[in-house]
């Protein structure tokens, strides 16, 4: 018999949550810091909207691109936001999640063996989507001296003449590190210069904690050569909806609905009538998620001073990304002794690539209640480990 | 500040000033001056405990009566109200718009005391013109609180 199985498919990597995912689930009384997604519920008038659409009937296709409603909901939050304008009609879509959007983006972008910067630690699909596009994933290590920050000389040292797009992914995953205004423009200046466009994916836009998000397309320049790419997940709470977004320019987004019109045919009907209804009138619970968020960093922040483990602020996402290099062991060592003898869950920081290794992704989209019980449990199991 | 302060507070009163301060980021003494402020000028007016009764032995009876009422010369909707609030019996007083003019609400033992409160001491006041009496069922929500159900956690363990 031929083998069934194409090379790349063979090539890409399972991720590494994945088989921690496997021990957890055969464990119980675990608490659990590895989730990746908000503790929130989706606000009410939210999820009432999408029951109302589907009493209404509205249980159809919308056009490829999305509800005409949402693209225009979607270009006057952006523009409320980062004060950018976009044309509802050319230059947004409405994706599965924003998962949906990175691989659009790519597959639309990218010729065999073209070239695509990946800063790491960060989301797990970049490196995959670009293998399955035939392109080379190139991955740039980010400093903690730099606060995980992507600086320009690094950028420099890694683009050849077969460099075609830089991910931007800030605010980060799993490092909760951001990037500011002058950070960007150090950035942006060189991808002009050597003519390289950005996947910016700014799905964690709404939670920062450090004045607000600034994006790169607010960068003159900039927006001609960018892909945006947010949602509704993280911001909303409205992760298993699986809603989306990409903002483009008119010459790339068409080739992204071409593939979408395909593979997709479009997101789903009840969470865009839904999503309508987050843009409209969403942002004071944006808000207050923001600020409960805030606390709860700030919380983490010191109990990780208290118990002397190593850690630089984040300003962003729901993450901390804690050092145990000190200890002398594998993050997923480290990892899965604190599950099995404390019964505590986080994630590896080496499943977010190979210079994660040394550190923990820590969610703090938990209560501050389980914050308590989890963080006495992990002080407890360090204290043991200092003393062996 | 205050804004914040309150609204930690309004959920868990019980929570540590040194916990509430790491959170907001701030000093615990300017946490600590804000409370102390707060209960002088009667902005925070008590740290009460949230208790659904039905699930305890205890039987209580809560009822809501709405009261339309007869202001007059020299005695305003203040005094009236005085006179109801009085009663330890009653829970809330409230000056409403619309069909009625308050809202008295009352917590007894038995359905007979309500009706005892409302036939002895309430319709007989002078400005009370009539009342209606309501009594509550079951209690799902009270104080922003859902008390009807047990709220888990449904996501899954680890995710990227």
């Amino acid at each position: 018999m031929r083998n069934p199985i194409s090379n790349v498919a063979q090539e890409i990597q399972p991720s590494g949550i994945r088989k921690f995912f496997d021990i957890v689930s055969e464990m119980e009384d675990v608490i659990s810091l590895g989730v990746g997604e908000p503790d929130f519920d989706t606000p009410w008038h939210v999820r009432e909207e999408g029951i109302y659409s589907l009493e209404k009937g509205r249980t159809f296709y919308t056009s490829n691109a999305g509800l005409k409603e949402l693209r225009e909901e979607i270009c006057r939050y952006q523009k409320r936001k980062l004060g950018i304008e976009y044309d509802s009609k050319n230059e947004v879509m409405v994706t599965v999640g924003g998962s949906e959007a990175i691989d659009l983006a790519i597959r639309a972008m990218i010729n065999p063996g073209d070239e695509v910067l990946i800063p790491q630690p960060c989301f797990v699909s970049y490196v995959p989507c670009v293998m399955l596009a035939y392109g080379k994933p190139v991955t740039i290590e980010l400093k903690e001296e730099n606060e995980f920050r992507l600086t320009a000389e690094q950028l420099i040292d890694n683009i050849t003449d077969k460099t075609k797009i830089l991910v931007l992914p800030f605010p980060n995953n799993p490092t909760g590190a951001i990037m500011e205004k002058e950070d960007l423009e150090a950035i942006a200046k060189v991808c002009i210069e050597k003519d390289i466009y950005v996947l910016s994916d700014e799905i964690y836009s709404e939670l920062t904690y450090k004045g607000g998000h600034y994006s790169i397309v607010q960068i003159e320049g900039m927006k001609e050569r960018t892909v945006l790419i947010n949602g509704f997940s993280k911001a909303y709470a409205m992760t298993g909806w699986r809603l989306g977004y990409a903002l483009a320019p008119s010459f790339i987004m068409k080739q992204m609905i071409k593939i979408h019109q395909f593979a997709i045919m479009c997101a789903p009907t009840t969470s865009q009538y839904a999503a309508v209804e987050a843009l409209r009138n969403g942002d004071e619970e944006v808000c207050q998620m923001c600020e409960a968020y805030n606390q709860r960093r700030r919380y983490l922040l010191n109990a990780f001073k208290e118990m002397n483990l190593e850690c630089f602020e984040p300003f962003g996402a729901f993450y901390m990304f804690p050092s145990i290099k000190r200890f002398g062991m594998t993050s997923e060592e480290f990892a899965e002794r604190l599950l099995r003898e404390e019964k505590v869950a986080v994630v590896p920081g080496s499943a977010f690539g190979e210079c994660g290794e040394g550190y923990l992704r820590i969610s703090y989209a938990y209560s501050i209640d389980n914050l308590k019980v989890a963080l006495g449990r992990i002080k407890k199991f360090i204290g043991r480990l200092d003393n062996e | 500040m205050r804004e914040k302060i309150l609204s930690i507070i309004e959920k868990n009163s019980r929570i540590d000033i040194k916990d509430m301060a790491i959170m907001l980021g701030v000093p615990e003494t300017e946490i600590a001056n804000e409370i102390a402020d707060m209960e002088k000028e009667k902005i925070i007016c008590g740290y009460h405990t949230l208790i659904n009764w039905d699930n305890t032995s205890n039987e209580k009876v809560t009822a809501l009566i709405e009261v339309k009422v007869t202001p007059q010369r020299g005695l305003g909707f203040d005094k009236i109200a005085e006179r109801m609030y009085n009663y330890p019996e009653v829970r809330a007083v409230y000056l409403m718009s619309g069909g009625f003019d308050f809202t008295v609400i009352i917590e007894e033992k038995t359905m007979k005391e309500v009706a005892q409160f409302v036939t002895e001491r309430l319709a007989p006041l002078e400005a009370v013109r009539g009342t209606a009496t309501h009594f509550i069922l079951k209690k799902y929500k009270d104080h922003g609180t859902v008390l009807t159900e047990v709220s888990k956690d449904e996501r899954m363990m680890v995710t990227p």
